[in-house]
């Protein structure tokens, strides 16, 4: 059985390197909560774990190891202190805690394991287990991404408010001498029905004194105060005056500029360059060649493009020398890569080769032999780039043999060791400063631009050097979403019913292939259950440079998966809601989610004239989400008025995030369905810029509604789930108002 | 020596004639809150106000803004500004926040036009400020918010 084969290989793997750590969840409660260093706390501020603080004017710090790139993880870590805490939520900040291995971010890795939905068996715990203590001091996981944040930190966060609350009630008690079950905790104060009172930052430096409690009871979901009820993002107000400070905002004193050409073939150098005419003009500091940077992570990613790079006085004084360096280009492997040439090789290799398989159920082969009906289509995605506002961008100074570095970063744990490595200086050396990020959507886990930076902030003679990529730059020298092609093949009885289901991918693989291989995310791991079934993926590499990008693999496989579902239950001649209900039995929150969207939408009743519904269902990163999507068509331009959308994501820490993030994927995903593609010729990417990559505008975008299950369920992602099912959603409605399948993103009806 | 002046004070700044007044704000005066986004004029982040109209500043030459009154979101002001960050805050519109200065400064310049904009009118004047983060429902809903308000 391949697939149990599949899982004990990632159980040694995991088991072997191991035993070698010792992991963050498997020591006693006590690490757990005071963290790896002391916090430092000013004197009139009490550390009272690891994680919070209390002052004596009444502030409460929370300390947050996730990075805030706009999924208001900052304000979700606080409420889940603060509601254990009993703590006031006006009077919590949020302090970004340096990075710290006792962080590391263990959910990301382990919801990549290849499990069923459903599945939670001896083999998965034990490898969950496993997993998470390589994870936990894995350094390029501590980082922000797989919608994790709220997830990992659910209980230790919640331990950490419950254990502080005991430490001021213990305080109070042995101040009024009397018994701690007698106070009252509410809104930061602390009560005795004698009627003395005091807040937490009077009692703050005497709590400080006490031990650390660590089996303070959690409170039950009935007695949460915050948890589960609409909280304003915390660091909003600091966003609307300029106040707040992004990687491209810091402004270390004597702060000098770079700005790079890279090669404009994908992984190409410079040969040779003549910078006579930019080295004479005003602020030019530094002419510095860069080499590319391997600045993949786990297997994924690939070397970056080198270049040359001006440091100046000013930004403008780098970019206006830097367009007058004459630079003979070496135009390396990539020279001859074409996409649309690479996507047709993509295809052509699955008319040959199996892949791997990544979930075998019954005997799929036989099922399609015997079908009385069957129907096949081949689906096909394009690179994608990120494209995040903020574009790529670090500051490092390095002097007297130590680093400081301000970098937007997921991966705080990467960005250390790849400036460590550049200026060949231990990691203790450099102190990373983890800013704001305008976005990230996984382009920030990588850290080229950081090994940038870290080079030539050894030619500026110990000035902090801010490194600013051109938006030019940012798109064209991406770690792209990988393109792929995928091949479905679906098998009927004689009575219409569906009976198998074959779909195999090809294209780069996503994760360390040797070990956890990403692709089928949201394929091999959906939730319907096809009678007999087979998905595998078949990796090709190519000399573009790929990576993470919002969903990973779902947003590929959520498109292929869906769309072919709606095939199939046209095929079947049957409701594609009705259809795709007859696919889950048996599973009642996928069902809740889909019915609910179903009919929140209007479905059955028909849309406006000249409109269609299309839906989808998809289930990324512990939530499940399902999109209606109201599509028109006007001279060809597919026009998307109304998403609703319904997410089941477990407890729904703030409703109001979790409604924010639907509609930021819902908005993310639409700008790739109807817009976003990266093409490649002679190993250039041709877009360069909003006018020819061309994200949503105000003026495309649907009214959205968003609709959250209530849920007693631990925590799912939020950030990533709701980018996959809009494709589909509107591939579905495309077709439903045209009869055209498009099986091509971005969907073009031309 | 160029003067200009920046949120109703006057200041001498030594940038060349021709440098985008984006990086005068940002690398010479520490206005970091006006963003860059694209350097040509695509997306709107690096939006300030020219005598009370949005433009620009990435393509802005600083000698084309001497002499005429420069707005930055650090020096937003006002009725209709309060009201566009109290219905921002109410509606809760942010999420990375890198696009938000300029998309209040285009805002604040639209009601200053319009004080009561249709969808139609929010389309047209906010149309050039790009949100990868997705905040468009929300901007629409808190400018129509702040209009009523
Ligand atoms: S930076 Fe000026 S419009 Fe984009
Ligand atoms: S809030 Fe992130 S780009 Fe708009």
């Amino acid at each position: 059985m391949p697939k149990l084969k599949r899982r004990t290989f990632i159980l040694g793997t995991l088991g072997a390197a191991g035993a070698l750590v010792v992991g963050w969840a498997a020591l006693p409660a006590r690490q757990r909560l005071v963290g790896a260093a002391p916090l430092a706390a000013a004197p009139n501020q009490a550390a009272l774990n690891g994680w919070v603080k209390v002052s004596t004017d009444d502030a409460v710090t929370v300390m947050v190891p996730h990075a805030e790139m706009g999924q208001g993880t900052h304000t979700g870590l606080a409420m889940l202190v603060a509601d254990e805490m009993d703590a006031d939520f006006s009077r919590i900040r949020v302090e970004q805690a340096s990075y710290d291995a006792i962080y590391n971010n263990q959910a990301a890795l382990l919801d990549a394991l290849p499990f069923q939905p459903d599945d939670d068996g001896y083999v998965k715990r034990m490898t969950r287990h496993v997993a998470g203590r390589i994870v936990r001091e894995f350094p390029g996981l501590a980082g922000t991404g797989g919608s994790a944040s709220i997830k990992d930190l659910w209980l230790p966060l919640r331990q950490a408010g419950a254990s502080a609350r005991a430490m001021l009630v213990a305080a109070a008690a042995a101040q009024w001498k009397v018994s701690a079950s007698e106070l009252r905790v509410e809104a930061g104060r602390i009560a005795h029905a004698s009627g003395r009172s005091a807040t937490f930052g009077e009692l703050a430096l005497a709590a400080a004194t006490l031990p650390v409690p660590y089996d303070a009871p959690l409170k039950k979901p009935s007695q949460f105060q915050l948890i589960g009820k609409p909280a304003r993002r915390i660091e909003a107000p600091s966003k609307l005056d300029g106040s707040a400070r992004f990687g491209i905002d810091a402004l270390p004193d004597g702060l000098v500029y770079a700005s790079v050409a890279m090669c404009p073939t994908l992984g190409g150098k410079a040969k040779g360059y003549d910078a006579s005419a930019a080295r004479t003009l005003p602020g030019v500091r530094a002419i510095v060649a860069l080499e590319p940077v391997a600045g993949g992570i786990g297997g994924m990613g690939g070397a970056t493009s080198g270049g040359v790079a001006v440091i100046a006085d000013t930004p403008f004084h780098a970019t206006r020398a830097l367009e007058k360096i004459a630079i003979e280009w070496e135009h390396g492997a990539a020279a001859s890569v074409d996409s649309a040439t690479l996507l047709d090789d993509l295809s052509r290799a699955l008319d040959t080769q199996a892949g791997n398989t990544h979930l075998e159920r019954g005997d799929v082969d036989a099922a399609l032999a015997a079908a009385a009906r069957r129907i096949t289509a081949e689906y096909r995605v394009p690179f994608l780039a990120h494209a995040t506002m903020e574009p790529m961008n670090c500051t490092v100074r390095f002097k007297d043999g130590k680093a400081t570095a301000w970098i937007p970063t997921q991966a705080p744990g990467f960005a250390r060791d790849a400036v460590a490595q550049t200026l060949g200086i231990d990691a203790e050396n450099v102190e990373v400063v983890q800013t704001l990020l305008g976005g990230g959507f996984g382009r920030r886990y990588f850290t080229d631009f950081v090994v940038q930076a870290a080079t030539l902030a050894r030619a500026a003679n110990g000035a902090p050097v801010q490194l600013i990529w051109s938006r030019e730059a940012d798109m064209q020298h991406d770690y792209y979403r990988p393109a792929f092609v995928c091949r479905c093949e679906a098998g009927f009885d004689a009575q219409g019913s569906l009976v198998a289901w074959k779909t195999t991918s090809a294209g780069s693989s996503m994760g360390a292939p040797a070990m956890i291989d990403m692709s089928t995310d949201g394929a091999s791991n959906q939730a319907y259950a096809f009678p007999a079934a087979r998905v595998a993926h078949l990796p090709v590499e190519t000399p573009v440079s790929v990576g993470i990008w919002r969903s990973v693999a779902h947003s590929q496989n959520a498109f292929f998966v869906e769309s072919f579902v709606d095939e199939a239950a046209h095929a079947a001649g049957q409701d594609p809601v009705a259809f795709r209900a007859s696919l889950l039995a048996g599973n009642a929150r996928h069902l809740a989610v889909l019915h609910r969207a179903a009919e929140l939408a209007g479905w059955g009743t028909p849309a406006a004239p000249g409109r269609a519904h299309g839906i989808a269902l998809h289930r990324a990163f512990g939530s499940i989400v399902a999109q209606v999507a109201e599509v028109s068509v006007d001279a060809d331009r597919i026009r998307v008025h109304r998403v609703v959308c319904v997410v089941d994501c477990g407890v729904a820490v703030n409703p109001n995030h979790v409604k924010q993030q639907m509609e930021s994927g819902i908005v993310f995903g639409l700008s790739a369905a109807l817009h976003g593609e990266i093409t490649i010729e002679n190993g250039r990417v041709k877009q360069s810029n909003f006018h020819d990559y061309a994200p949503l505008r105000m003026n495309e975008c649907p009214a959205i509604e968003t609709d959250i299950v209530a849920s007693g369920e631990a925590p799912g992602g939020v950030g990533e789930p709701g980018t996959p099912p809009i494709a589909p959603a509107v591939a579905n409605a495309v077709f439903a108002l045209t009869g055209r399948r498009l099986r091509t993103l971005p969907l073009r009806l031309t | 020596m160029t003067t200009l002046n920046i949120n109703g004070r006057d200041v001498d700044v030594t940038a060349e004639p021709d440098t985008p007044l984006l990086w005068v704000l940002r690398a010479e005066l520490a206005l970091v809150g006006t963003k860059f986004g694209c350097g040509k004029a695509l997306c709107g982040a690096c939006t300030v106000h020219l005598d009370g109209a949005a433009v620009r500043s990435c393509v802005l030459p600083v000698a084309a803004a001497a002499g005429r009154r420069i707005t930055t979101i650090e020096g937003l002001a006002g009725r209709q500004a309060d009201a566009l960050r109290r219905a921002w805050l109410d509606v809760d519109v942010v999420q990375c926040g890198y696009c938000q200065s300029g998309q209040l400064m285009s805002a604040c310049a639209l009601l200053a036009q319009n004080p009561r904009p249709t969808d139609a009118d929010i389309d047209a004047a906010m149309s050039g400020n790009l949100c990868r983060c997705g905040t468009y429902p929300r901007i629409r809903a808190a400018i129509h918010a702040a209009a009523e308000g």
